[in-house]
């Protein structure tokens, strides 16, 4: 079995990416980057919205997560690309998209952002709201007593603690973003995995191929690991006032009642 | 602000949760420079009452005031609704409170933790603000914790921050919600000192819920015994601990002095 795999083919693949490939990476990154904080920003607008006093804001927040966390993304994938001229007759997106007339990127790519972008809002305002609960309701009603309006409290005060609830969650959304925005190849953008797939198409070598774009996962979600625990030992920093070395960190995610020994002084 | 007249008048304020009426018509004047100290119970309403007085609890009837502003509510065709929520914030800042579980911001400093409000609240310029922090952290006994983080003090050290943190309002009026009742007994005296200076030496006017009956005795001009959502009985700490007339306070004072 071993003997029919062209080591050649795997090796020149991680060791000697071609420029085609390079773009297609590069594709993946920006991608799941762009989708990760469009679904940070919707999550957080819709999670303010699930607090709002009005109540039809507090429905749409609802209605929101129900129908994004509710149906496939591969499906929303092809509605946000092919929807308006199926139902429409009309291109809501074109071919190039110029973004804040900076750069241009491809429109398939674009609409991948934005379909993949509003599913993860739906995922990121649940862990917000998670997030934005689990900070004690004194901190609140600290700040309203010091004459801070609902909205100052809310950004001097309670995001900025609810942040570090949110991190490791929001973590575990990006790692899996990576590997969701393959999705985006079906409405013909060759990111990575797109790419593996043309070559093994015109090659009939899947194995080699497969392979290697399964080990440049593993180097983006790797790569991400170490900035995400670099964050949270920033976070970590601030709100004890002390450092934790890595290797306490490791202990604490594993065993968390030997935090709890260790104890508040 | 009339130089005359209470600094905090309480009428007839009715709280209810649900079908349960936790104050029954609760009324009380403080004047400038007064201590009323607020014993009772638990169960019997005195927390809810000074929550009460900087709306952190919506009141069901009556009316709150504090330097002749009427708190939480507008009149409107004789009637009390509730007011913006802009100026609901703007009366909040002309009343300190301080919590039973401190409620400091563990993400600032203590520095950062008095100087937060003036900044943002009132927009005192950074510098003037932070000058004032530290002269503030220093009456407080604080002077070498400026950039300590609240997770690494005691907890005497942490309430004596937010004494410092509702003091850099300069408010008309600080409520102390139990502020020893969370301390463990060998620091309640730096707390209960701190609070002695703010009575004796700047004249401020407190309304302090507390079970430190050494405290009211000592500091109070007023004591005041709530029981079952109703005061009962109020008087100078002399009246009060030498001759109570209530049944209910006496039974009270026995089992806590």
């Amino acid at each position: 079995m071993l003997a029919a795999i062209d080591w050649h083919i795997l090796w020149a693949r991680i060791f000697h990416p071609d420029h085609v490939f390079v773009l297609a990476l590069w594709r993946t990154i920006y991608i799941s980057v762009g989708a990760q904080i469009l679904g940070v920003v919707l999550g957080l607008v819709a999670a303010l919205m699930r607090l709002s006093r009005i109540a039809p804001l507090r429905w749409l927040s609802g209605l929101y997560v129900l129908v994004f966390r509710g149906t496939p993304v591969i499906v929303q994938i092809f509605f946000v690309y092919f929807g308006a001229n199926l139902l429409f007759g009309f291109t809501l997106i074109p071919r190039t998209v110029h973004v804040f007339g900076i750069f241009d990127i491809d429109g398939a790519a674009f609409a991948g952002i934005i379909a993949l972008g509003v599913n993860e809002g739906a995922y990121m305002r649940e862990i917000i709201r998670a997030g934005i609960d689990a900070v004690d309701k004194g901190q609140m009603e600290a700040a309203k007593s010091l004459g801070m309006p609902y909205r100052l409290a809310m950004r001097r005060v309670v995001l900025p603690q609810a942040t570090r609830f949110i991190i490791p969650p929001l973590g575990n959304e990006f790692n899996n973003m990576m590997k969701t925005s393959s999705l985006v190849f079906f409405i013909g953008v060759t990111e990575l995995f797109g790419d593996a797939e043309i070559r093994y198409s015109t090659t009939f070598k899947p194995v080699e191929y497969f392979l290697a774009v399964a080990f440049w996962y593993l180097v983006l979600t790797s790569v991400w690991s170490l900035i995400q625990a670099q964050i949270e030992r920033k976070l970590a920093v601030s709100e004890r006032g002390d450092e934790l070395s890595f290797r306490e960190r490791v202990a604490a995610a594993w065993l968390p009642s030997a935090m709890r020994i260790r104890g508040t002084p | 602000m009339s130089s005359e007249g209470p600094v905090m008048r309480a009428e007839e304020v009715v709280k209810r949760f649900g079908r349960l009426e936790v104050l029954k018509g609760v009324s009380l004047d403080v004047n400038p420079g007064q201590v009323v100290c607020i014993i009772g119970p638990s169960g019997s309403g005195k927390t809810t009452f000074i929550r009460c007085i900087n709306h952190l609890e919506k009141i069901d009837s009556g009316r709150v005031e504090v330097n002749g502003h009427l708190i939480g509510y507008r009149e409107r065709n004789g009637k009390l609704v509730e007011d913006s929520e802009r100026n609901i914030a703007r009366q909040r800042a002309e009343i300190g409170m301080v919590f039973q579980r401190f409620n400091l911001f563990p993400h600032k400093t203590a520095l950062e933790n008095v100087i937060e409000a003036p900044i943002h609240v009132r927009g005192t310029p950074k510098e003037e603000a932070i000058a004032t922090g530290r002269a503030l952290l220093e009456r407080v006994g604080l002077g070498d914790k400026f950039d300590t983080y609240p997770g690494k003090l005691s907890g005497g050290q942490q309430q004596r921050v937010a004494i410092a943190r509702a003091l850099a309002m300069n408010p008309a009026v600080m409520l102390f919600d139990e502020p020893t009742s969370a301390l463990d007994p060998e620091v309640i005296g730096e707390v209960l000192d701190v609070m002695k200076t703010l009575a004796f030496d700047m004249g401020t006017t407190m309304i302090v819920v507390t079970h430190e009956m050494g405290f009211a005795r000592e500091v109070a001009d007023r004591v005041v015994m709530m029981d079952d959502g109703a005061i009962i009985e109020e008087g100078s700490p002399k009246h009060f601990f030498d001759s109570p007339t209530h049944e209910r306070t006496k039974r009270f004072l026995s089992k806590i002095l």
